[in-house]
């Protein structure tokens, strides 16, 4: 047989991974349970979805192969999509990039702190993303009438007149929206520059001082940003993400469906759909859209930051 | 080098060093991180502070930050309203206990043991998997609600806690940091509990479980949030199968009089997971000193 596919006992290709699997039997059983629930619940989900957006289908009858119809309404006929598209890229492009500074600034800036106010700080950054339903109390902060208190500091200061009622104002929906959804957004790449700064080596910024490294502008961009790169990566992936999925908050707080959809996104889309009037051919249809839309982005920001300082 | 030299550099060096921290920098980083930090803290403080107002001043005007007269009131509105419900409270309360420490647990365990080959082995089919929990990071769960909700139905699952339980034991973020972090476990150990005649097994229940503690307490804190605010939602109907957060929320939901109750609610669904954090911080952060990416 070939030459090239065998080693020094003498096995093809074929007989050296069937050993492989078999001199790692333990691992593959050790590894079974996750796996089997992953690819039911995570990876196989992708493909149904890929497969029945080509459909119609509402759970009840069979399936019914319509080709690229969810699509061409979608785009074509489906306005409420175009606004949910539109208010998804606004909030992905200001909350996304602006959180992910945030979570970076401050992690930079507590970490000049001694260890307990550190970790004071560190809660009061991070408990809003595990305070469960907490950001409600935003409902009572832009509550449309006086009471509330951002119209309550607002009208005391005398920088308005009237009451505006900010949840039910379209002019007004996205900032608050992007507001929240800024004040909950310093979640795990928060917490996993946090740990970066920390294990950054401590004798590289001696060394730095030596070789004349003059202020921490420097020491930031010189030597504490490269050595953090894993992290970043790792940060911009979880911002991303969470920034293309944003829904919950503006359900709640925007109301579901919003004064002119004007909180609607691809997920209260997606939710309306899937959940509502399961119709769910073009539920996956809309959930293929969001999937090609949070690869996309992330695959193509962590090729440049990938970049960065190579 | 004579020693007045070595004196001067020495000085240079603690010269520069001091130079890295300028004063005003300082106090300006710091006034910008009280800024933020009473930003970040404000909503939280304001929701512990209303569950502790009488009625009379959740609705004052101007309105206050915090309570004049103090009150335990809304918690024992609130536990009244328990008391009144038509399922015994103690269920719906068993019901989140059940989801969130089955789920949890079970997270924690089953990823672990996928994260140890994958840290620790070369074989076939390593690669594969981890490129797809890295991948799979990159869209959010709502991407496959709806085929989730056809597979679990299918299965046969639907209005059972399980529903929740198994695609949050398989949440790819807990495997990926976990894995992360078995990484810089030295092989030495490993290597030497095998040359004692350890089973592969043993080493990982007896010798690696006990050393990721603190990925542990990461992977509980992330799960815990997640399942403790689980309603059900589509998948469970039967009430006396329905958690906590469903059965708050339901009291929530009242006029106006409720809004003491309401305060009270929210107080509680988020005290729990942020006094879990408070106490775990310091390991969880150690923790996410791995999670890096290539």
């Amino acid at each position: 047989m070939s030459t090239t596919n065998t080693d020094k006992y003498n096995l093809t290709r074929r007989e050296r991974f069937v050993r492989d699997v078999k001199k790692n039997k333990h691992n593959y059983v050790l590894m079974a349970p996750f796996v089997i629930l992953f690819m039911t619940f995570t990876i196989l989900p992708v493909f149904m979805s890929l497969g029945i957006s080509f459909t119609y289908f509402n759970l009840l009858e069979t399936p019914n192969f319509i080709g690229l119809d969810n699509y061409r309404a979608l785009f074509l006929e489906d306005d409420i999509f175009i606004i949910a598209l539109r208010n998804t890229l606004i909030l992905a492009v200001v909350t996304g990039p602006v959180s992910y500074l945030l979570a970076f600034v401050f992690a930079w800036l507590i970490n000049e702190l001694g260890p307990r106010l550190r970790a004071l700080m560190t809660l009061i950054f991070y408990a809003p993303s595990i305070s469960g339903n907490a950001f409600l109390i935003w409902l009572l902060i832009f509550s449309g009438d006086m009471h509330g208190f951002a119209n309550s500091y607002l009208m005391r200061l005398g920088i308005i007149d009237n009451p505006i009622i900010w949840l039910r104002n379209p002019d007004y929906m996205l900032p608050v929206l992007i507001l929240v959804q800024l004040w909950l957004s310093l979640g795990v790449s928060f917490l996993a520059f946090i740990a970066g700064l920390q294990s950054v080596d401590k004798t590289l910024y001696e060394a730095g001082a030596i070789d004349g490294i003059r202020n921490r502008w420097q020491e930031l961009w010189f030597i504490t940003l490269p050595s953090m790169k894993p992290q970043l990566l790792f940060g911009a992936v979880m911002q991303i993400t969470t920034s293309l999925a944003i829904a919950e908050v503006s359900m709640h707080l925007l109301g579901f469906p919003s004064v002119q959809y004007a909180g609607h996104t691809i997920v209260t889309h997606l939710i309306d759909y899937g959940m509502l009037r399961f119709e769910l051919g073009y539920a996956s249809a809309i959930a293929t859209i969001l999937f090609l839309i949070m690869m996309t982005t992330n695959l193509v920001v962590r090729s440049v930051l990938r970049k960065v300082g190579d | 080098m004579n020693l007045f030299k070595r004196i001067k550099m020495h000085y240079k060096i603690k010269k520069k060093k001091k130079l890295n921290r300028s004063f005003w920098g300082s106090m300006g980083l710091f006034t910008v991180l009280l800024l933020f930090g009473s930003f970040s803290a404000y909503p939280l403080i304001l929701t512990a502070s209303n569950a502790f107002k009488p009625l009379d001043e959740l609705f004052l005007f101007p309105p206050r930050l915090f309570p004049r007269n103090l009150t335990f009131d809304n918690f024992r509105d609130l536990s009244a309203l328990i008391g009144d419900s038509w399922i015994p409270f103690s269920r719906y309360f068993f019901n989140t206990i059940i989801i969130t420490v089955v789920g949890t647990a079970g997270h924690v365990l089953i990823a672990s043991m996928c994260a140890y080959p994958i840290a620790k082995y070369n074989f076939p089919g390593k690669t594969l998997i981890f490129t797809l929990v890295v991948y799979s990071l990159m869209f959010a769960p709502q991407v496959t609600a709806t085929p989730n909700y056809i597979i679990i139905s299918r299965i046969g699952l639907v209005d059972s806690h399980m529903a929740i339980i198994l695609p949050a034991i398989a949440s790819s973020l807990g495997l990926y940091l976990m894995k992360q972090f078995m990484q810089q476990i030295p092989d030495d150990i490993i290597e030497s509990a095998k040359i004692d005649g350890a089973s592969e097994y043993r080493i990982f229940f007896q010798i690696v479980m006990p050393l990721v503690k603190p990925a542990w307490l990461t992977l509980i804190i992330l799960l815990f949030q997640r399942l403790w605010i689980e309603d059900g939602g589509v998948f469970i109907y039967s009430e006396e199968l329905k958690p906590l957060s469903y059965a708050l929320r339901q009291i929530a939901q009242g006029t106006i009089e409720r809004a003491g109750t309401i305060a009270a609610v929210s107080f509680v669904m988020m005290i729990v997971p942020v006094v879990f954090f408070i106490f775990s911080q310091a390991r969880i952060v150690e923790t996410f000193s791995h999670s890096g990416m290539k």
